[in-house]
């Protein structure tokens, strides 16, 4: 599957042919009607949500002076080419409705649940690289061989497992049979603690939903980077590089890696919309009390305002995150690097 | 810089480190290979297993047929759920489903992909400017997120499901099949064809088409793997449609019973994992070969 990869990362590197001002101010400029385009799809998704609109920025069960209110605020008694300005304002200031469930902006609701899951994603992410790239080292030293063939097998194992699997059998494994670690939750129950104790706490709740979070990731990093090193190591800068009489180890990680994981950086960042979507997945099996949980809870509820924020919100997400790959690219890649 | 489905291994890159000769080439190379074998086998499998469904088991899958959340056994291979119907017969009458809808979302993705591709490739300009910004815009929108928001507002639905999901497939393939157009028009048989005063329609039926499909396959065997995922996944957030058994739907009723029983999860993640597998390893076959030609 990694070719669906290279497909993104070739994508990506077409947007960044030389790293300067004005390719920067051009990459910026990208991000605005695809910033509109989204806002667009919410717009649409709320006129086209079965009921009344206002019903899909206030929810279902407010009274009629309620929803006057909002009409108003949302501009919904104006002609439809009017609505859609003030929509974009709205959303602008941050307005994407209100959930009805709680009556709270649905925005001040999700930035609440962030946290928990950055600290997620950021986890499983780091674990992930910590574990692909020695992996991948291991597998491209003789492409074929046996090591190659049982690393790549179990990787495109993962890669085609459900997530929510593979956190399922995980519970069952880690924490049922051998009670390792705890499968539910970030903190433990009527945990008062503070300080340094108490994140020892959620370290040790993170650990478990880290790890198959890091799984994903891993299946991807793994056959990517392995496939980048065999196409490396085949090169005539290698060939010098082991003329000169280099140990295999330094070939291989001064001269073969950072070239190899040039195009990994892009797919990383190509990948945040996966990322999500898994972090939202194993944070509903651990009741890990982040963004993931709020969707099912807004899924269970109906509670269409807080759904579509979430949807925009998560979009808005993977384009900041598609941006910050591309001019990351631009740093790390000397070859683009131009002043 | 353009791409095609050879993907990173360009002229310049070194040749694989496949014994030359050891396979076959062509089509049916993708079997010699142990992985594609391997792949085609676990395909057929589900295939077949979904197809005799009703031969295979003697449960009726919406029926109650035993106790309630009875451990596998021999009257019950993979055991029963919650109010004892045989999970065997769920999961191979699941396979149908999955399969169903694996197989609608690929032929309508390769529909629009194809032919976007196509059209943006061969006729180029402004076309070809505006329809890759069209494709560009839809590959940003977080795939799993769109569907399973509009899936909540809307209701559950296969047809509905099957339009979402080729709706968010098809520009990964239009960029590839718009990148084999781009490489082959300028080829002597396709510029002679033209000299020859072949139709627009023509040369897309007779002479890019040909050309095109077998990045198309591969394509659409790794998108209809990718699918099966997200239509599990969004059964287990309770998004599947209630009236139809699908491994997505199995695995959203184990969802809740894992300390109570185990099977629930276990065989549904099994067979999901099985058919992605499948498709996946065939991709990689086929396109591995596709990388030497």
């Amino acid at each position: 599957m990694y070719r669906l990869q290279q497909f993104a990362a070739l994508r990506s590197n077409r947007a960044l042919p030389q790293l300067n001002s004005h390719v920067v101010a051009r990459r910026l400029l990208m991000v605005a009607p695809t910033i509109v385009f989204i806002v667009l799809m919410g717009f649409l998704l709320v006129h086209l949500a079965p009921g009344d609109p206002v019903a899909a920025l206030a929810g279902e069960n407010g009274d009629a002076s309620y929803y006057a209110f909002m009409r108003q605020r949302f501009g919904l008694d104006r002609p439809l080419l009017e609505q859609l300005v003030t929509y974009f304002g709205r959303v602008a200031s941050g307005d994407m409705g209100t959930s009805y469930l709680q009556g709270r902006s649905t925005v001040a609701l999700i930035f609440e649940r962030v946290p928990a899951t950055l600290l997620l994603t950021g986890s499983a992410l780091l674990i992930s690289i910590v574990v692909s790239v020695p992996l991948a080292a291991l597998a491209a030293r003789r492409p074929y061989g046996a090591r190659d063939i049982g690393i790549s097998a179990a990787v495109l194992v993962l890669y085609s497992a459900p997530a929510f699997w593979i956190a399922q059998v995980a519970i069952l494994v880690a924490a049922l049979k051998i009670g390792l670690v705890p499968v539910q939750g970030m903190t433990s129950a009527g945990s008062t603690q503070t300080g340094a104790a108490r994140w020892l706490d959620i370290a040790w709740h993170l650990a478990l939903p880290a790890l198959v979070l890091a799984s994903q990731e891993i299946a991807v990093l793994v056959r990517l980077t392995r496939a980048g090193l065999v196409d490396e190591l085949g090169r005539d800068h290698i060939r010098t590089a082991r003329a000169k009489g280099l140990t295999e180890a330094r070939v291989l990680f001064r001269h073969a890696m950072p070239r190899a994981l040039l195009p990994v950086v892009t797919v990383v960042g190509a990948r945040a919309g996966q990322l999500i979507a898994g972090a939202v997945i194993v944070e509903i099996v651990f009741g890990w009390p982040g963004v993931g949980r709020l969707l099912l809870t807004a899924i269970q509820t109906r509670d269409t305002p807080l759904l579509l924020a979430l949807f925009m919100i998560i979009s808005f997400a993977v384009v900041m995150a598609n941006l910050v790959t591309d001019l990351a690219y631009g740093v790390l890649d000397s070859r683009v690097r131009v002043r | 810089m353009e791409f095609s489905i050879r993907g990173f291994a360009s002229a310049d890159r070194a040749p694989s480190a496949l014994p030359a000769g050891a396979y076959l080439s062509g089509p049916r190379g993708a079997l010699t290979r142990p992985a594609g074998l391997l792949g085609i086998s676990l395909i057929a499998l589900v295939v077949l297993l979904g197809t005799l469904a009703p031969l295979l088991t003697s449960f009726d899958p919406s029926l109650i047929t035993g106790p309630s959340l009875a451990k596998p056994s021999g009257a019950h291979l993979m055991g029963t759920d919650a109010i004892g119907r045989d999970l065997f017969s769920d999961v191979l009458f699941g396979a149908r489903a999955s399969l169903l809808i694996a197989i609608s979302t690929g032929v309508l993705t390769a529909a629009c992909g194809v032919t976007i591709g196509m059209l943006a490739g061969s006729i180029g300009g402004i076309v070809d400017d505006l329809l890759m910004r069209l494709t560009e815009a839809f590959q940003v929108l977080p795939r799993f997120f769109l569907v399973a928001v509009v899936i909540a507002v809307f209701g559950p639905g296969t047809a509905r499901l099957v339009i979402l999901l080729a709706l968010t497939s098809w520009p990964v393939l239009a960029r590839v099949v718009r990148g084999e157009v781009l490489a082959t028009k300028q080829l002597d048989y396709v510029l002679a064809s033209e000299a020859l005063g072949a139709s627009r329609l023509y040369l897309f039926r007779r002479v890019l088409l040909p050309q095109v499909m077998p990045a198309v396959l591969v394509m659409v065997g790794l998108i209809m793997g990718q699918v099966i995922l997200i239509e599990a996944s969004l059964g287990f957030v309770g998004l599947g449609d209630p009236g139809v058994i699908t491994w997505g739907t199995l695995a959203g009723q184990a969802a809740g019973l894992l300390r109570v029983g185990w099977w629930l999860a276990l065989f549904p993640g099994l067979a999901i994992t099985a058919a992605v597998l499948g498709f996946n390893l065939t991709g990689d076959a086929l396109s591995s070969l596709l990388d030497g030609r």
